[in-house]
């Protein structure tokens, strides 16, 4: 009795085999979380999904009153907000990328303005919300009027012109993506091999013709993984979207007027929802994840491509 | 002599003539437009650096520190609470999420290198990183909050989600860093895996790893959707971890929406201590890096 104990105690204070144990349950934990996250929320939007199935997603109404929900408008706005910020942020991002990869400035200088656009991903969502609403919807609204005055025959620029509106929320959604475009293509534009970029110049190529003609074509790939990742978390950016865009639940097309996004929608209404309401959140909030998982995906699988090509092309 | 230059062709000196002069020019000219669009974006971030300033400046006395929020409409009073349940949920997350994260780190990156099961860990990872935040508080609402009510506990929890992936990459990578000859010469000296990642590989790791752990602290103070629906806010002082505990982000959230002017100010007053913890902290985690 006692050996046996002796025995038990002994192999178990063979230190390998408990961190090895503990290691892998850790490593299983990861795997299994995502898993229950995405069940759960998926077993709680049964009811909803039941109910209105396919047309979830056609509906653009969202009525506790009458237990009527459909996401569309939530997803449009997810969509247009998202899309506007990407197109907002990428040529910056994309500047600020080959301002900081090529030796425009000395390494002292491209160092402090990256630590300043990595800062700009450390402030946190609310305090962007609490800055939006300060400096951002009243430009809005001047600019807005102006738009809608002069281009209000675009359906896109239609008034009334409101200051918490789409337009607002995707200039903040571009702010706060840019320090993911420039992390991700910084690191695919340094990682073009030099001899490209010697071969550009040693054929007479200006700086410019090499950029556009050799440097970003072979960082392309990159760019992209880096626009897919950013478009990720600008749609599930939820709290600065929320103190900015209005929270309206009807469906719009216009940027000047206030809307929602999935994300926003959760902010908003999961607090004081009930009953069939409660489910039709938890449908959208599947939704949101799903999109986001698949873009995430898209995203990392194009990233590691590229790496591997680059790796590739090294070795040669 | 001239002439026989001339007539070699190749050999002409073009850099004068108009076609070289309009390329070089252009170049410049891109150069320019480029160096601009790099400094624009810097605007917005002085902006938001000089507004919380000086909106948030004037009210910082102690006593912020010290009182408890004041009643809607009412002047005077401060958000100590909200200060010590964000600190409170913070260090519960990360003591929750580090263990995890360290040694799932330290299981695809030296148990189980390169296998299927360690590249889909990585993965998964990866994707939970891109996990809006608002998931993570729904998720644990509807796992923990129906059952037990809003709690600090929750809140950590869902907090933990958040910053678990992260923990569990830069780890990695902190781990990556180790040169492989350290290991190949502690197994050579007739080292166990288990000595060899205790004695050798963790003590050189450290120092990224914490890199790693201060940028998820970092992460998880700013972050408002996940306390949200987990620890709600409460306007008194945190009785324990199984209550309704207020941070710092819900508490901006809400004062952001309140019409009158001292709330408004306070919102401004605590975004500066959250920007001031969430700097100092990615700062320091920063520097560390660059030290190595």
């Amino acid at each position: 009795m006692k050996e046996k104990k002796r025995a038990k105690r002994l192999s178990w204070s063979h230190p390998a085999d408990w961190l090895y144990v503990l290691c892998w349950t850790a490593a299983a934990a990861t795997v299994a979380l995502l898993a229950w996250i995405v069940l759960e929320i998926f077993s709680q939007a049964l009811p909803s999904l039941r109910k209105f199935g396919l047309q979830f997603f056609i509906r653009a109404s969202w009525n506790p009153n009458t237990d009527h929900f459909g996401a569309l408008p939530f997803l449009v706005g997810t969509t247009m907000s998202s899309v506007f910020a990407l197109l907002i942020a990428l040529p910056l991002g994309i500047a600020i990328a080959i301002f900081l990869s090529e030796d425009f400035l000395p390494p002292v200088f491209r160092q402090s303005i990256r630590f300043v656009v990595e800062l700009l991903a450390a402030i946190p969502s609310v305090v962007y919300g609490l800055w939006g609403a300060a400096i951002v919807i009243p430009i809005v609204r001047k600019g807005g009027n102006w738009l809608s005055n002069s281009l209000g025959f675009i359906p896109l620029f239609q008034g009334p012109v409101f200051g918490n509106s789409m337009l607002a929320a995707s200039l903040i959604l571009a702010l706060m993506v840019l320090p993911t475009i420039t992390a991700i293509s910084r690191n695919a534009l340094v990682d073009v091999p030099k001899t490209l970029r010697e071969g550009a110049y040693a054929l007479g190529a200006t700086r410019w013709e090499a950029i556009f003609g050799v440097i970003l074509p072979t960082a392309s790939p990159g760019i992209v993984a880096a626009t897919i990742l950013a478009l990720g978390r600008a749609m599930g950016e939820t709290m600065a979207v929320a103190m900015l865009i209005g929270n309206s639940t009807r469906l719009t097309f216009s940027l000047l007027a206030p809307a929602g996004t999935l994300a926003s929608l959760l902010a908003n209404q999961f607090a004081e929802a009930e009953g069939l309401q409660v489910s039709s959140l938890m449908h959208a909030a599947l939704l949101l994840m799903l999109l986001t998982l698949l873009v995430n995906a898209t995203g990392e699988i194009i990233l590691r491509r590229t790496q591997r090509i680059t790796v590739k092309i090294r070795q040669r | 002599m001239m002439s026989v230059i001339n007539s070699l062709g190749p050999l002409v000196d073009t850099s004068k003539t108009p076609q070289v002069k309009l390329r070089s020019s252009l170049s410049i000219f891109l150069s320019f437009i480029c160096a601009g669009l790099s400094l624009l974006t810097l605007i917005p971030l002085l902006s938001i650096v000089f507004l919380v300033l000086r909106n948030g400046v004037p009210l910082l006395k102690p006593s912020l520190f010290t009182s408890l929020p004041p009643a809607v409409g009412s002047a005077g009073g401060g958000f100590g609470n909200a200060v010590i349940g964000t600190l409170i949920m913070v260090s519960l997350a990360l003591f929750i999420a580090a263990p995890v994260g360290i040694l799932a780190a330290i299981y695809i990156n030296e148990y189980d290198r390169g296998s299927g099961f360690s590249c889909a860990v990585r993965f998964i990872a990866k994707l939970l990183t891109g996990i809006p935040s608002i998931i993570c508080g729904i998720f644990v609402f509807s796992v923990l909050v129906v059952h037990l009510g809003f709690s600090a506990m929750a809140g950590s929890i869902a907090l933990a989600i958040l910053i678990l992936p992260t923990i569990l990459l830069t780890s990695e990578q902190a781990l990556l860093g180790v040169p492989y000859a350290l290991r190949e010469a502690s197994t050579g000296l007739g080292a166990t895996v288990f000595q060899t990642i205790w004695c050798i590989v963790l003590p050189e790791a450290l120092p990224a790893m914490t890199t790693g752990l201060m940028l998820a602290i970092a992460r998880a103070a700013g972050e408002t959707a996940p306390v949200l629906f987990t620890a709600l806010f409460s306007s008194y002082w945190p009785k324990s971890i199984g209550h309704p505990t207020a941070s710092l982000s819900v508490l901006i959230y809400n004062f952001s929406n309140i019409p009158y002017d001292y709330q408004a100010n306070l919102a401004w007053a605590a975004s500066l201590v959250l920007v001031g913890i969430v700097t100092i902290t990615s700062v320091t985690a920063q520097l560390l890096v660059r030290k190595r």
